[in-house]
């Protein structure tokens, strides 16, 4: 009946529905969370949820919607956080948001020179030339010393997160601080995919030559996806230098998060922004969910190794059963859960 | 394949130990939250290390019904060495009751909880490692790098190939390469060793082996044609075995080879077979199981099946005698905690004040039947490191042997770099240096009714 | 010889064979590229799982030839239980998703081998000896020339294989165009089958060569990351490019190292091969011996 109904609705129930959804996961990460969160809540889980998300969030415009594989996204969070870092140290009169803005577009200029190659290639070689970036980083990190202000150890730690006097240096203050970060660029984020540059992301992803037909400039648009995406993914990185660990090493960014950030997204679901936020749940909290129930069944003192290989066996074996059983990831999962939900209402 | 069953037992026996320990009217107990990893690329260092450290606190329960009556506890999360799980568990664990200190063996967790456990209250041990400047504990007050720095070994070394040409004067002339990993860790003595270099008046030549370092053969032949006296490897993980068998294939004899503290344990020199005979390195704990307090562990600990270490060959290993090193400095730091505030669980702070005062010397360290294992520590409010001796061991294709006496760092030279560091960080974090005398007055004028 | 000349010689030749080395577990990677079109990134761990097995199995006892065939016969199941169990179920999806999901066999595998075998780092012997020989000066590994006589006579088998035997053949005709080859018949099961046993050997061979260089332990998956240049150099489709692109990209690699590095500062053997490669691949966009540049513009 659902059929017949729907265009005598004047309002379409579905995007309200949504805005609903949104508005209630406010409420709660806002009204609700703070006052019953515990330290290890905000510090073991939902910072760094926040920060792999928005990662995530960054990646997925590139590789989602503009169809442009990239496996060096730590690299661009390493760019952010080391950018913001010398940017707090050396100019320090700077407001917080100014030098985390700052710092997310150096990570986008660096990000605009890892795509120049995406102008001449596709697929798995675009991908494997994105590592060039991902090992040059490190090694430039680890070069110049100027850039951990010539620390002897090359490890930096992160200035106090204080904004306009109000400072977020307890775990909770830290949470909020990334939550207000990443819904902002959320929401910029959904601006974007919307407006007529995120729909040439899609044109590019979809068929580059069909969108060079209807006058998709595409090395254009290929290069400002890059940039975009880096720009997100570098504050990603300084969520995670300054709001999660507080001290950054260039060793912390390698190529496993990057790969991390990339399961985040394939999980996720492709294309859409909620995957991050979906996939980084999973893999954020699943490894935890997984390490307690074994620790819960075989008890505290079982060998920690044996249960750490097995969860690496069971999170392997997840992955690939859940590629199997959804390709699309939790974003499709989702959809077809809420449209079972809507038909038998 | 090694079945994992004593293991498994093991640990259920242990489980249920604690359990029925916990059952029985709460007695005071001192709590050691472990970060350790046994997997992943680390494994075996973890393995060995968090194994013998586990070793000495059940010996410690079993031997001697804990210290003073106060039962040693303990708990394992793993991070396979990863920062952020090793966040995730200091997170977790911080809020089990009574705990003592903690351990990580990652320079990596060190840092990401340095500002934690200063909020905190409880000491940081990072016995052989961790960041130089915490040496000054009047900066750091609760950051323990015990027994060897990175500086202090950078000079151990230079103090040793002295020695080997007959005096440390006769360095003058002489070329050194030293080898290191791509990483902070590998960078950060390069101007320690320009400095002694310059005051010993040898050349060094520092060159750097990209992570993870399975490749070097550019690297060797670039030593090969700066002919250097000695190599100094400042290696990880799978670069020390790679780097004694490019030496071997460059020609470069395996004697003139000298390891660092991470380049010195069995996990580095097995997988390069023939190519390590000869090999020297550095090391804090001499290894082999002949010492009383090892013999201990094996009666009272592994002949009752409680013992950690899957593989019994492994026991008087390298990491695993560190272990069992770290376990004696942290029963001892609690031991002398006790003797202050009492024979009861202490609160971080007080172990804090333990670790300040925990001063082992030769006798002491032969009562505690670690003599000829490890050589003293003198641990002071603003000496957190300790002074500790370093020896040095060769490989002889089966064991390490110690070759060399114990030597003493050249710690006046190393001291105001320490401190210019940690002035710089005080300053970027607000910190006012504690007064040492102060403190220690204090005390005494509170232990004095 | 003019020592800096000699000198550059002996780099060159240690590049070159280094660059088999390279080439050897790149060649894993192109054989299943050309028939399922997925990037294994499962292949380090495959190695690791083969050299630890090995290894695992002289160590308690087992002879050479008879720990050989077993690892062989365990390789074999392996890179089939992958095919069934993975790759068949996910058929016609993105490539992304089935590099992905490669991810996560390699997660498996890891677990799986530190599970059975533990977590020891083991010594691989396999009876060359390895002092340097002196040609006019100049030091050559004896092991690494033993390495690459190996990595030829695979290279020999491979392509003996493909052009004698109907599977072989099969396999081309799969890899020049899966519908076409559909159409006639072939079954394309059977020659995944085919293709993942063949890469769980040469994971095999190449895990027992890096094994003995390395040592046997985890980081040994980590050689996966020297044979990515090679293959964006090579082509991932080309066994012969993989063989060209490994020697080029090893003498770069070492050359840039040695005589770069004093300049830019040194450990940029990490990167330079990547850049090398792109650079390559920007001036001349179809490779070395690419055939198809589907994926590149």
């Amino acid at each position: 009946m659902a059929t017949t109904s729907a265009p005598l609705a004047k309002a379409p129930p579905r995007p309200s529905a949504r805005g609903i959804g949104v508005a209630l996961l406010l409420v709660i990460a806002y009204g609700i969370v703070p006052l019953i969160g515990t330290s290890y809540l905000y510090e073991a889980i939902l910072t760094p949820f926040l920060a792999l998300s928005l990662a995530a969030l960054g990646l997925n415009l590139l590789t989602g919607y503009a169809g442009q594989l990239s496996l060096g996204s730590s690299a661009f969070m390493a760019v952010g956080a080391y950018a913001a870092f010398n940017l707090s140290l050396r100019l320090p009169f700077l407001p917080l948001p100014v030098t985390i803005v700052l710092a997310g577009l150096v990570a986008a200029f660096a990000g605009l020179v890892a795509g120049l190659p995406a102008l001449r290639l596709r697929g798995f070689y675009l991908a494997v030339s994105t590592l060039a970036v991902q090992f040059f980083v490190a090694w430039l990190l680890n070069r110049v010393g100027w850039l951990s202000n010539d620390s002897p150890s090359g490890i930096i730690s992160a200035p106090p997160l204080v904004v306009a006097g109000l400072s977020f240096e307890d775990a909770r203050g830290r949470y909020l601080f990334s939550l207000t970060v990443v819904a902002l660029l959320t929401v910029l984020a959904w601006r974007l995919v919307t407006s007529p540059t995120g729909r040439n992301f899609v044109a590019v992803r979809d068929n580059e030559t069909a969108a060079r037909v209807i006058g998709v400039k595409v090395a254009r648009t290929k290069l400002l996806a890059f940039a975009l995406s880096s720009f997100v993914v570098g504050v990603a990185g300084v969520l995670w230098a300054f709001a999660y660990l507080r001290t950054v090493e260039p060793a912390g960014f390698n190529l496993d998060r990057s790969f991390q950030i990339l399961f985040i997204v394939i999980i996720g679901g492709l294309g859409t922004l909620r995957g991050a936020f979906l996939g980084a749940g999973l893999i954020v909290v699943l490894p935890l969910l997984l390490s307690r129930f074994g620790a819960a069944v075989l008890g505290d003192g079982f060998d920690s190794g044996t249960l750490e290989m097995c969860q690496r066996i069971a999170l392997g074996i997840l992955i690939v059963a859940f590629l199997i059983r959804e390709p699309a990831g939790l974003s499709a999962l989702l959809d077809r859960a809420a449209r079972r939900l809507r038909r038998r209402s | 394949m090694p079945s994992p069953k004593p293991r498994l037992r093991a640990a259920l026996a242990t489980g249920a130990a604690l359990f029925v320990l916990a059952g029985a009217a709460r007695a005071d107990e001192q709590h050691f939250p472990l970060q350790s990893y046994r997997v992943g690329p680390y494994a075996a260092g973890g393995t060995g290390f968090f194994g013998g450290f586990i070793d000495y606190l059940n010996l410690i329960n079993t031997r001697d019904g804990g210290v003073n009556g106060v039962k040693l506890t303990w708990s394992e999360g793993e991070t396979q060495y990863e920062v952020e799980r090793g966040v995730e568990v200091y997170e977790r664990l911080k809020s089990r009751p009574g705990i003592a200190a903690w351990n990580p063996l990652s320079v990596g967790i060190a840092y990401a909880m340095i500002d934690r456990i200063t909020k905190d209250k409880v000491p940081l041990i990072t016995i052989n490692h961790g960041r130089t400047d915490s040496t000054d504990g009047r900066v750091f007050p609760y950051v323990f790098p015990l027994l060897l720095n990175p500086y202090s070994e950078t000079s151990g070394i230079v103090e040793y190939l002295g020695s080997r040409e007959g005096g440390l004067d006769k360095l003058k002339g002489k070329t050194i390469a030293v080898l290191y990993h791509g990483s902070p860790y590998g960078k950060e003595t390069i101007p320690i060793y320009e400095l002694l270099a310059k005051k010993h008046g040898f050349t060094v030549e520092q060159i750097e082996v990209p992570h993870p370092g399975n490749e070097q053969q550019s690297q060797w032949l670039t030593i090969r044609r700066l002919k250097p006296d000695y190599v100094v490897l400042r290696g990880w993980g799978v670069m020390n075995p790679v780097a004694l068998k490019t030496a071997q294939k460059t020609g470069f004899p395996a004697n003139r080879i000298v390891g660092n503290v991470w380049s010195n344990s069995e996990e580095d020199v097995i997988p390069a077979g023939e190519a390590a005979k000869g090999y020297v390195a550095i090391t804090t704990q001499a290894s082999g199981a002949e010492y009383p307090v090892l013999k201990d562990i094996i009666k009272t600990v592994y002949d009752g099946n409680a013992g950690n270490l899957a593989d019994k060959k492994r026991i008087g290993s390298v990491y695993h005698n560190l272990g069992i090193v770290n376990g004696i400095l942290n029963v001892e730091a609690v031991r002398a905690a006790q003797a202050k505030f009492g024979q009861r669980t202490l609160t971080g702070d007080e172990v804090r004040w333990g670790f300040e005062h925990l001063r082992l010397d030769e006798a002491r360290v032969a009562a505690l039947g670690a003599k000829g294992l490890f050589h003293s520590i003198a641990v002071t409010c603003a000496n957190h490191e300790g002074d500790g001796r370093v020896t040095f061991q060769q490989w002889d294709g089966a064991k390490w042997s110690v070759v060399s006496d114990w030597i003493a760092p050249d710690w006046a030279t190393l001291r105001p770099i320490i401190e210019a560091s940690s002035a710089t960080y005080a300053k970027e974090h607000g910190i006012t240096p504690r007064n040492c005398a102060a403190e220690e007055a204090a005390t005494h004028a509170a232990a004095t009714p | 010889m003019n020592p800096d000349l000699a000198f550059l010689v002996e780099v060159l030749v240690g590049g070159l064979l280094s660059g088999v080395m390279y080439a050897l577990v790149a060649i894993g990677f192109v054989l299943i590229y050309k028939t399922s079109g997925v990037l294994n990134f499962a292949q380090g761990a495959m190695l690791l799982f083969a050299a630890l097995t090995f290894v695992s199995l002289t160590e308690r006892g087992v002879p050479f030839a008879g720990a050989f065939a077993a690892t062989l016969g365990v390789m074999a199941l392996l890179g089939l239980a992958i095919e069934r169990a993975v790759l068949r179920p996910l058929v016609n999806q993105p490539p992304i998703t089935l590099f992905m999901a490669t991810l996560g066999v390699a997660y498996v595998i890891e677990g799986a081998a530190q599970l059975a075998w533990g977590t020891q780092v083991h010594g691989l012997d396999l009876g060359i000896d390895d002092t340097p020989i002196d040609i006019a000066g100049i030091l050559v590994s004896r092991f690494d020339l033993f390495a690459a006589a190996v990595a030829g006579l695979m290279v020999a088998v491979l392509s003996l294989f493909f052009r004698y035997t109907r599977t072989g053949l099969a396999f081309r005709a799969v890899a020049d165009d899966p519908l076409a080859a559909l159409n006639t018949g072939l079954r394309l099961p059977r020659i995944w089958a085919a293709v993942w046993i063949a890469s769980g050997i040469v994971a095999l061979v190449a895990g027992l060569l890096w094994g003995a260089r390395l040592g046997v332990q985890f980081s040994l998956s980590l050689v996966v990351l020297k044979a990515l240049p090679v293959l964006v150099l090579g082509g991932f489709d080309s066994i012969l490019g993989a063989i060209v692109a490994g020697l080029i990209v090893g003498a770069v690699e070492k050359l840039s190292e040695v005589y770069l590095g004093p300049v830019i500062g040194s450990g940029i053997e990490g990167w330079i091969a990547y850049v090398a490669a792109l650079g390559f691949l920007l001036l001349k966009p179809s490779g070395l011996f690419g055939l198809r540049s589907v994926e590149r513009v």
